[in-house]
């Protein structure tokens, strides 16, 4: 029948996306990821408490975007590679080669996929990194933001960066970056989730709602 | 090469589009190129009417309706509007105006910031500039600049299947003093103390809603607008070149213009 009475939903066939804002900061001594927690399905949010920031190492995370199965599978399969090639080494991973690995599944599978992961870390070499993989290339950057909340804050992130920002800086700098977006972009919202990783190792945190900067038309 | 367009039912305004004819883009104009969606025939002279595949022949911008695609911005303050818009107008790739001037005078204190087609904003513009000089010989006073944007909203909503028309209206009355409407794509109108519209509006969302204070004077709402279209501008591949300002209030309109070496600069652009 092509008529029916009660037409199924559209979000039953829609892929499922991290529609998403997705950012990585440097600061001076590590990296500060940061993203919402909204995963929709058409107009469906179907999950609206997903941590988008998946480790694949101690000290090296990444963050998701776009299509939730794709990039899922890329950070877990990058997650098994990455183990495979330290091996029983006692040196942690560079931040460079796990961004390599996923630039690398990225680009071999870009026709089928439709994934975004940034990748940052830090490593005894470089210190705090960000590299940016979108769509197969590989690029190290002060910062990245990624997802379709990031137009809506291209502006606010070239104006208010500085080199050299300090831990808490950062902090606020992702924390501001992902409120604002998530106030213009209908696909990103929930809570915060930011990974802070340095010398010392990662810390995760939630910034719930309510807790959330207020600018000024709230 | 001159070419007719062919379209069919239409009103109003858009009856003088009808007869318009299109000449391809000349340096610092506006081509009048019309189209009207999904129902556009575009002859080309015979000498090449029998090459049915334009790709790599013909440039893109000879199949390409002339838009504004723009970044626009207007912000209230005490005492009047600060208006903003960068100065690039394209045909597909091709910049057929780099210094366009998309702030344009409805009245004496009502301006008009455009995006979208520039066909489409140029005709509405003129025929709500018409309508308002009208009302406001027949009031013996100053228009309000709600009039204003009522008038846009009219022609915008009523026609919006055959326009493609983002307009933000700001200006300064004595009953309410300085206000932005704005009309964007669809017809609806509504107040905001600061709106930005056109395609590079999105890239500054984000530092808009951060850095707008209520409260700011003159020079700050100035500085701050500036800064937001030099950020879009930077981004979006379909505005650039200058930025033009206007400042109108009770004493009346001052203009300027910021080139491209003297736009603020930041760290990471």
């Amino acid at each position: 029948m092509s008529e029916e009475l009660f037409p199924e939903p559209e979000w039953l066939s829609e892929e499922v996306k991290t529609g998403t804002t997705i950012i990585a900061v440097t600061f001076d001594g590590g990296v500060v990821l940061g993203s919402d927690s909204r995963v929709s399905a058409g107009e469906s949010v179907v999950n609206r408490v997903m941590n988008k920031l998946s480790p694949l190492h101690d000290k090296i995370y990444c963050a998701l975007s776009g299509s939730a199965a794709d990039a899922q599978t890329i950070a877990e399969i990058v997650n098994y590679q990455l183990d495979v090639h330290i091996g029983h080494s006692e040196d942690d991973p560079l931040v460079c080669s796990a961004a390599t690995l996923v630039k690398n599944i990225s680009y071999k599978y870009k026709e089928e996929l439709s994934a975004h992961l940034i990748v940052a870390g830090w490593d005894r070499k470089k210190g705090g990194q960000v590299y940016a993989t979108l769509n197969g290339l590989l690029s190290r950057q002060p910062f990245a933001i990624g997802g379709s909340g990031s137009f809506y804050i291209n502006g606010f992130v070239d104006a208010e960066y500085r080199k050299n920002m300090t831990k808490r800086e950062s902090q606020e700098f992702v924390v501001n970056a992902l409120t604002l977006a998530m106030g213009r972009d209908g696909s990103s919202g929930g809570v915060a989730y930011v990974v802070t990783i340095d010398k010392d190792g990662a810390e995760e945190k939630c910034v719930l709602g309510n807790e959330l900067p207020k600018f000024f038309d709230e | 090469m001159h070419f007719t367009v062919v379209f069919s039912g239409l009103s109003g305004v858009c009856d003088r589009l009808r007869q318009a004819r299109v000449r391809t883009p000349a340096a610092g104009s506006f081509s009048n190129v019309v189209s009207v969606k999904m129902a556009t025939v575009l002859q080309f002279p015979a000498s090449v009417s029998t090459f049915n595949n334009y790709n790599d022949l013909y440039p893109d911008w000879t199949q390409r309706e002339v838009s504004t695609g723009t970044t626009i911005m207007a912000v209230e303050f005490e005492g009047g509007v600060v208006i903003g818009a960068d100065s690039r107008t394209t045909t597909g790739a091709y910049i057929a105006n780099r210094v366009t001037d998309k702030l344009t005078p409805i009245h004496e204190r009502i301006f008009c910031c455009r995006s979208g087609s520039a066909a489409d904003t140029q005709a509405i513009a003129d025929a709500v500039t018409y309508q308002l000089g009208f009302h406001s010989i027949e009031l013996d006073e100053a228009p309000l600049v709600q009039t204003a944007a009522s008038l846009f909203r009219e022609m915008c909503y009523r026609y919006r299947e055959e326009l493609m028309a983002g307009i933000i209206v700001a200006g300064w009355d004595p009953r309410r003093g300085g206000q932005v409407y704005t009309v964007p794509v669809g017809g609806m109108m509504t107040r905001q103390p600061v709106s930005v519209g056109g395609s590079g509006s999105s890239y500054i969302y984000g530092y808009v809603d951060s850095n707008y204070r209520a409260g700011m004077s003159k020079e700050e709402c100035l500085k701050f607008t500036a800064e937001a279209l030099t950020l879009a501008m930077e981004r979006d591949g379909s505005s650039g070149g200058v930025v033009r300002l206007a400042v109108i209030s009770e004493q009346g309109v001052e203009r300027q213009v910021i080139l491209g070496n003297q736009l603020p600069k930041f760290s990471t652009v």
